[in-house]
């Protein structure tokens, strides 16, 4: 029982951080067709400039925020200069193009920052014991801040101005451009909210298992996997997914080792392929 | 006002549009007749540069649409009722006019009073107005297509068979609101079917055969002597 509990919070929180890391890439996803294989590495850079600028000023919130923004417009940048010629071809293509990326932004770290691991120290300080274990507050205040910024999200999409020209965007693009919205503005906002998003979800994880170069590649998988269980392109359903998935990777883990409690999420991903291909958190479309 | 000159398009590479030429001139309502694949939706396509143009010059206002982006035609006055509509389903009915309404440019104050218009001449938009716009009939969701293209508040309207399948009630409706529009003084080439109704709506008539204008009238011309209409339509 205790063994329970202890891993239900383990797998929200986990759930919450790949909620935003997937949310980006859903987004993006949605919008524009693209499947961004560059996400865990915006994450993975996010990171490194939040440890940079933690490392400068000290203050953890300030690295969140900038890493934020400095991802964001690193993301507009590529949005512009390598996706958007490349809007209208062969979805290979782009495929190729983002996992281009992936390399470029893994070894321009590697060459900044070096192969050691940095560490990211816990804003929140303290621990509580929960049975026999003792669990940082830092974990809730992660999972509860990846809520808020996911619910902020939430809000901006349902009732901003500019939401609803994402969401119109995403639903009918032609329709969009006839309406006056300017698409192709809407969708390097998009790339960079979906950046941002990734960045965020690097400084607030960077405290669990400190920054690598590498680490993107594992979050771009596991979001992927989220992003299809969830359904393409649908929010919410990502959102789902990910408390889902880590979860079942929670409890799984409470028999197997952690390792092998990641096989779990594969499983899950296969299964919805073959039974719910448009998602699990989808109406079966009529 | 809108001028088609010559006007060649291709899908692919099958030849779909031959030389159109057709006028709209300021307030007036055109109409645009013919069979079913005549071409009639692909020349509103080619205004809205949906289709790839391979000949010929489309201007508005003395301007090349050429140069315009797609989403640069609502600021210069045009708006489009497409043929399905192309309601954003999952967008409410406000939602789908905020699209429009939300403009740089507009004041709120501006804004709330063109709602109110559109509320006033659909009242039925504004009791549905936080539905989703995918859950409408077929007529409403026609009215809310047509009330999306008013909120950009227009000089024209193309305007696509805004009367297929509807019940005779709602098609006595949509004609009411053609009648406002060109009243207002929004010029609208109007895409039909119902020739009674366009007839009665547009001021001149085009008729298109086989991807070419073949034929160019008033409408009262056409009143009197039906037997192009026939020719051409089989009515």
């Amino acid at each position: 029982m205790e063994q329970i509990i202890i891993q239900t919070l383990h797998g929200l929180v986990n759930g919450m951080v790949l909620a935003m890391v997937a949310s980006g890439l859903t987004l993006i996803f949605g919008i524009m067709d693209i499947v961004n294989f560059a996400h865990g590495d915006l994450l993975m850079l996010g990171a490194f400039v939040g440890a940079s600028v933690l490392g400068v000023t000290g203050n953890y919130w300030l690295a969140l925020v900038a890493a934020a923004i400095a991802v964001a417009v690193l993301g507009a940048l590529l949005q512009v200069t390598t996706l958007r010629p490349l809007i209208g071809r062969d979805p290979l293509t782009t495929i190729l193009a983002t996992f281009g990326i992936s390399l470029v932004l893994q070894q321009y770290a590697l060459w900044q920052w070096g192969p050691s691991v940095r560490r990211i120290s816990e804003p929140v300080p303290g621990e509580f014991t929960l049975f026999h274990l003792q669990y940082p507050w830092y974990r809730i205040a992660t999972a509860l801040l990846a809520g808020l910024i996911l619910g902020g999200l939430w809000l901006f999409l349902k009732y901003g101005k500019y939401g609803i020209w994402i969401r119109a965007t995403t639903q009918d693009r032609v329709m969009a451009q006839a309406m006056g919205i300017p698409v192709p503005l809407v969708y390097t906002a998009v790339f960079a909210i979906g950046s941002a998003m990734a960045a965020a979800s690097g400084v607030l994880f960077g405290p669990f298992a400190g920054v690598t170069q590498t680490m993107g590649f594992d979050f771009t998988l596991r979001a992927f996997i989220v992003v299809v269980v969830g359904g393409m392109g649908n929010l919410g359903g990502s959102i789902l997914a990910s408390i889902f998935v880590s979860l079942l990777e929670a409890y799984a883990a409470i028999v197997v080792s952690p390792a092998q409690a990641v096989i779990v999420s594969f499983v899950v991903l296969v299964l919805t392929m073959l039974f719910r291909p448009t998602g699990l958190f989808v109406p079966t479309p009529k | 006002m809108l001028v088609l000159e010559n006007v060649d398009a291709h899908y692919g590479k099958s030849h779909v549009l031959h030389g159109v030429s057709i006028e709209v001139r300021e307030g007036e309502v055109v109409g645009l007749l013919g069979r079913n694949g005549v071409g009639k939706t692909t020349t509103l396509k080619a205004i809205m540069g949906l289709v790839r143009r391979t000949g010929g010059r489309i201007a508005f206002e003395g301007r090349d649409l050429g140069g315009v982006a797609p989403h640069g035609l609502a600021g210069l006055g045009i708006a489009w009722v497409p043929e399905e509509r192309r309601i954003f389903r999952l967008l409410t009915v406000l939602e789908n006019l905020r699209t429009g309404l939300d403009r740089p440019g507009t004041t709120p104050v501006r804004r709330e009073r063109l709602l109110e218009k559109i509320y006033r001449y659909f009242p039925i938009l504004r009791e549905r107005r936080h539905q989703a716009g995918g859950t409408l009939s077929g007529g409403e969701q026609q009215m809310l297509a047509i009330a999306r293209a008013m909120v950009l508040e227009p000089k024209i309207i193309l305007l696509d068979e805004p009367t297929e399948g509807l019940m005779p009630r709602m098609v006595a409706q949509i004609q009411e609101i053609v009648h406002v529009l060109h009243r207002d003084g929004v010029a609208i080439l109007l895409v039909e079917q119902n020739v009674p109704l366009t007839l009665d709506a547009a001021g001149r008539v085009y008729i298109m055969e086989k991807g070419a204008v073949r034929h160019h009238a008033s409408a009262a011309d056409l009143r009197a002597d039906p037997r192009v209409i026939h020719e051409y339509l089989g009515v």
